[in-house]
């Protein structure tokens, strides 16, 4: 089989539907927006437990990251997936049993919990780096923790994460191709099936290679431009 | 506690080290070529590395693995085959280490070029002047100021590898991640041997910290911090 009649074979599978269900491409862009939506939630409410000044706040965050950050995600996604539907309890619950038995269910989680805990630590380094006196004339105009947080912090400690955010999505990205070992027809196991099929890796694999080389370099697009926007009070005076 | 799993666990994570470690090795020598290569004056060379950093970093290592694991091995069968040779079987250990070494390789590049240009050019002219030559230079002078630069860049690169490895359970190779899914197949207790699992990982995480800190403090040696 050529490369042409492998994509003239495949190319539905690779890009949006494997006949039966969604899967390749569509599949691993809709688990990226899934865990990062989540984990960015997340990762607002714990980067301001981390850097509150309670310790019963910000130690079980901080042991919460440290954990995730220090074993690889394909562990995470293991022990997720087959340790804890393995529990007697868990098949026992109804509604455990339900979303533990679903692959899909348990990848979002691992990949959610993992990109928060990264995302977690970008914001925190960006809310540290805030200048302290606009945090000092806030709290002088009268604005309550909650004003100051939406009006002060937030907004320009979630600027200045952009550019390492960004590199947090392109590893998510990446992140996504584990999960075909919770059976997530994503665009790694469409291509790990083709080969399967075709005998030829180079070529199968190629393909996916090649399209997530296509969605790394339209984010990177994406992301430079949102940073034009939003980061311009950075960008070089002049000219 | 390990339920006679110990010593299989306990030979995953030698394994484990080994791979990460050799990973590492050949990682750090492509990583230092590259630099060079995208440092040099040669056209060619620069836009050689720069299409391995830019084509490596942009796909996930996971695609990469399995697309060159499986491909080395047929490409070489077409070539015994072309040369009526018997076939030669790739030891998939030495596959894996080349595989890894070669796609952190292009991370490494990136922090070596950082580091590289880092150094004041002066320092290297000043060498020469001296009469020493370009591997005196490069021994003496630029490779241990360029450690200090490159350091907190090459801990985070060990960590994600470190971490990597844990993918060549997929193509076969036998590892920590294995040796604890076999046994909690075999006792029926995934659960428990994957929090292990997890629990060993944390410790090589956090010991390779330890380690890195020390470094960390050895390469600043006689560098003045301003006092905050």
């Amino acid at each position: 089989m050529t490369v042409l009649e492998t994509l003239q074979t495949y190319w539905q599978a690779y890009l949006y539907n494997d006949g039966s269900q969604m899967s390749g491409l569509a599949m691993t862009l809709w688990l990226l927006v899934l865990s990062l939506a989540i984990g960015f939630a997340m990762a607002l409410v714990l980067a301001t437990a981390r850097v509150s000044q309670y310790k019963a706040l910000s130690i079980p965050v901080r042991v919460y990251s440290y954990v995730f950050r220090g074993t690889p995600l394909y562990v995470q996604l293991l022990l997720i997936y087959s340790g804890i539907y393995g529990i007697t309890f868990v098949q026992k619950t109804e509604l455990l049993s339900m979303f533990f038995r679903n692959g899909f269910n348990c990848a979002v989680l691992a990949f959610a919990l993992n990109t928060c805990a990264y995302t977690t630590e970008i914001f925190v380094g960006a809310i540290r780096n805030i200048p302290y006196g606009e945090v000092e004339a806030a709290r002088a105009f009268g604005m309550s923790w909650f004003t100051l947080y939406r009006r002060i912090i937030l907004p320009s400690a979630l600027r200045r994460a952009l550019p390492m955010y960004s590199n947090e999505v392109i590893l998510m990205l990446h992140a996504t191709s584990i999960a075909f070992a919770a059976t997530v027809p994503d665009l790694l196991k469409v291509a790990r099936d083709v080969n399967a099929a075709t005998y030829q890796p180079f070529t199968a694999f190629g393909i996916a290679a090649v399209l997530y080389l296509v969605v790394s370099f339209v984010l990177v697009y994406l992301f430079r431009i949102a940073e034009r926007k939003w980061l311009a009070f950075q960008a070089p005076a002049g000219r | 506690m390990f339920y006679g799993y110990g010593g299989v666990l306990l030979t995953g994570v030698w394994q484990t080290i080994q791979l990460a470690l050799l990973s590492l090795l050949v990682a750090v020598v492509i990583g230092l070529a590259g630099a060079s290569a995208k440092l040099s004056r040669s056209t060619p060379l620069r836009l050689v590395a720069t299409a391995y950093t830019t084509l490596i970093r942009g796909v996930p290592d996971l695609v990469l693995m399995l697309l060159i694991f499986y491909s080395i091995q047929i490409g070489l069968n077409q070539v015994t085959d072309a040369l009526k040779w018997d076939q030669i079987d790739i030891n998939p250990f030495l596959a894996g280490v080349l595989t890894i070494g070669f796609i952190y390789g292009a991370y490494f590049t990136e922090t070596f070029r950082g580091a590289f240009i880092s150094v004041p050019r002066g320092q290297l002219e000043a060498g020469h002047a001296f009469g020493m030559t370009g591997a005196q230079v490069f021994r003496r002078i630029l490779f241990p100021q360029m450690m200090r630069f490159a350091l907190p860049g090459l801990a985070n690169n060990w960590q994600v590898i470190l971490k990597a490895t844990a993918l060549v359970s997929i193509i076969g190779l036998s590892d920590l991640v294995k040796a604890a899914t076999d046994a909690g197949k075999g006792t029926f207790n995934m659960f428990y041997f994957m929090i292990w699992l997890g629990a060993i990982y944390l410790v090589l995480t956090s010991l390779s910290n330890l380690v890195l800190n020390k470094l960390n403090k050895r390469y600043a040696v006689g560098v003045r911090g301003a006092q905050l």
